[in-house]
Order: structure tokens, then C-alpha cells, then sequence
């Protein structure tokens, strides 16, 4: 894989939440998101909420989608696994079609990594059956739409891991 | 201040609006004449119901929106009440029922319990407005005013423990209808949304 090949542009990501009809963004600063914050704060379209704490992401989103809203949710995995119970209580309990984007801090193309927030992640979305696909660049982008489909169609919330936040994101 | 007493009166001052019943919600739903709009959810996780409560106000910017928190659940999920305060819906009505303890583990009192104050936590947080009672006579006499205020505001009233030390297989939950046919009810009663 080239470096070029390597990028996910945050343009990219914004436009798939627009096309998706996302409403709102729910969410916690990632490592290296800032670009993609600066992108979506420009966006009339799309509504930000920042949260405290990676679980009130999750309630925050049920209210939004209870309430006819179309919300995402944007942490990093650290967040994720944080939000256990949050997960279960308010979004498979309520059967919410939300679309988790979780940057995969400590994620490598080998497996090999010191980083136990990218050890357990995988782990953790199987526990609680939550379908996920991985996307490490711009040609993979389509799989953020897949995951709005899959959601809707399941009722359940869909998780995106960004495999490549380090570089994309941060330019 | 006795519960039920509590909410008597601000069903009052009601008029149609959503109610999100947590903590004394086994009375609302007895004294509720619009179900429909009552969100009654049960089994879903302590420390979310206020930011429940904001992205329901945010969805739902014309519908007032009342929120019968407890204190366990406001501390376990305390930078909400910034995040309320940064997108200050005015819609949003936040109604802590503070008995100070964990009234369905037995009774155990939450952290400072006697001395921690909502109504300044609040108001660091940045909500425009908060109150604090704990006679019923100031509340009944404050509660109209207060109604028509716009939101965000955070009422924090005192009210008597109503412990339950049953094992919780043991328990009956006051919640009617699953939380499938509440949301379901609720989305028929208010429509769809408006962008």
C-alpha cells in the first residue's frame, strides 16, 4: 500500500454523514480528529454534541433517534469500551439504528500491537454482537454507508472502525 | 417532601408535555392522563436518562420536555449537565427528586449526600437557571413561574426515600408496557419529526 493509498480524508467521512441524512454528531475527541472537527463545524447540516464521558454518547443518541433525529456517534475505542453499559441500556435495549465511528487507536495492518485499546476492541464489539467494518482509507469509504444500511435494516447499532486515523485524520 | 405530593403538582403544570419519568415514575404513571407521552423505559442504564432527556429536546425542539431525575443518576453521569447547559435546549425541564440514597440498593446514602447542592452544580455548569426546594409550599408556589421559564432549568427538590430492599427478581416493575410499545406509542402521539 502506497502513503497516497493510506489516507482517509475527513472530507470523505463528512460527506458520507451528509449523504447518510446524519443529523447530529455525537461526540468525544479522538486522538487526531481535529481536521474532521474543524470539517464538520463548518457543516450547517450537521448538529455537534460533545460529551463528557464516551457512555452518555450513547443515551444522548437514543434521545436523539427516539425523538426522530438521525445521530452518529463519533469516540475512539478507548470510549468504546467505556460505554458498556451505556451500549446495552440505551442502545440495543432500545433498539437504536445508530452508526458508531470509533477511531482504532493502537490498530496495525500486521495485528501486532502494544496497545491494549486496539487488543480488546474487536473483542468487545463481539461480546455485545455488534457487526463492525473496517476501513483504512478513502476506497474503503463505501463501508460507511454499508453500516448506515446495516443499521437501519437491523434496528441495532453498527460500529465503523477507522484503521487509519494516524495519518488521514492528521494530515 | 413527599413524592407523589411533589408531583402532583407539577402535573398541574403539565399541558402536553413529554414526560421522561425516572425517579417517581411508579406515581406519574398513575396520575398521567396523556400515557402516550409519557416515556416509561425501564431497564435501560443508570447515569444516561438527562442526556436521554437532551437529545430528545433536541429532536423535539417544540415539544416541551419534563425529566423526573434522581441524584444517583445525575452523579453518575455529571458532565451532562454541561453538555445541557453548551447546546441549552429551551425546552428542557430538569427535575432532580433528591431522596439521598440509592433507594432501590437499600437505601445507601449517595456520596455527600446532605451537603452536595444540584442547584449550584448546575449553575456552574452553565444552566441558565436552577432551583432548589425543600418544603412542598415553596415548591407549589414557585412551580408556575418556573414552568414558563425558557430552558434549560434544573429543579433539584428533596423528597423522602422510598427504599425497596426486595431481591430484584423479586421486585414488580411499575413500568405497564415494554419499551418497544412505549416508543412506539410516543412516536405515534408526536408525529414525525420536522427538520
Amino acid at each position: 500500500m502506497t502513503e497516497e493509498q493510506a489516507l482517509l480524508s475527513p472530507e470523505v467521512v463528512v460527506q458520507d454523514l451528509k449523504e447518510n441524512g446524519v443529523t447530529h454528531v455525537v461526540w468525544l475527541p479522538d486522538s487526531e480528529t481535529n481536521f474532521l472537527y474543524e470539517l464538520m463545524e463548518k457543516e450547517p447540516k450537521l448538529d455537534l454534541v460533545p460529551v463528557g464521558r464516551e457512555g452518555n454518547a450513547f443515551s444522548t443518541a437514543a434521545g436523539l433517534s427516539v425523538g426522530g433525529a438521525k445521530p452518529v456517534i463519533l469516540i475512539q475505542n478507548t470510549g468504546m469500551m467505556e460505554s458498556g453499559d451505556s451500549l446495552r441500556g440505551w442502545a440495543l435495549k432500545l433498539n437504536i439504528p445508530v452508526v458508531i465511528m470509533i477511531g482504532y487507536r493502537g490498530w496495525t495492518r500486521h495485528g501486532k500491537t502494544p496497545d491494549t485499546a486496539a487488543v480488546y476492541i474487536e473483542p468487545f464489539l463481539n461480546a455485545f454482537g455488534i457487526k463492525y467494518y473496517l476501513v483504512e482509507n478513502n476506497d474503503d469509504a463505501e463501508r460507511i454507508s454499508w453500516a448506515f444500511e446495516e443499521a437501519e435494516k437491523t434496528q441495532r447499532p453498527v460500529a465503523v472502525l477507522f484503521g487509519d486515523e494516524f495519518h488521514g485524520f492528521n494530515r | 417532601m413527599r413524592t407523589e405530593d411533589m408531583l402532583k403538582i407539577l402535573h398541574q403544570y403539565r399541558e402536553d408535555a413529554i414526560i421522561i419519568p425516572g425517579r417517581g415514575g411508579n406515581h406519574w404513571i398513575k396520575m398521567s392522563k396523556m400515557p402516550e407521552r409519557d416515556l416509561a423505559l425501564s431497564a435501560i442504564a443508570m447515569g444516561g436518562r438527562a442526556s436521554f432527556a437532551l437529545g430528545l429536546a433536541m429532536a423535539r425542539p417544540d415539544e416541551k420536555i419534563i425529566l423526573l431525575d434522581s441524584e444517583g443518576d445525575v452523579l453518575m453521569g455529571l458532565g451532562t449537565l454541561a453538555t445541557i447547559a453548551d447546546k441549552a435546549p429551551k425546552n428542557l425541564y430538569h427535575f432532580i427528586l433528591d431522596n439521598e440514597c440509592y433507594a432501590t440498593t437499600g437505601g445507601q446514602p449517595v456520596p455527600n449526600a446532605k451537603k452536595i447542592r444540584y442547584d449550584l452544580i448546575a449553575q456552574g455548569a452553565g444552566y441558565p437557571s436552577s432551583h432548589a426546594f425543600e418544603k412542598l409550599a415553596d415548591f407549589e408556589s414557585n412551580i408556575e413561574a418556573i414552568m414558563s421559564e425558557p430552558g434549560p432549568v434544573l429543579v433539584s427538590v428533596k423528597v423522602v426515600p422510598e427504599i425497596v430492599n426486595k431481591p430484584i427478581q423479586n421486585r414488580k416493575p411499575w413500568q405497564s408496557r415494554s419499551n418497544e410499545q412505549v416508543v412506539a406509542d410516543f412516536q405515534k402521539a408526536v408525529g414525525p419529526r420536522v427538520a
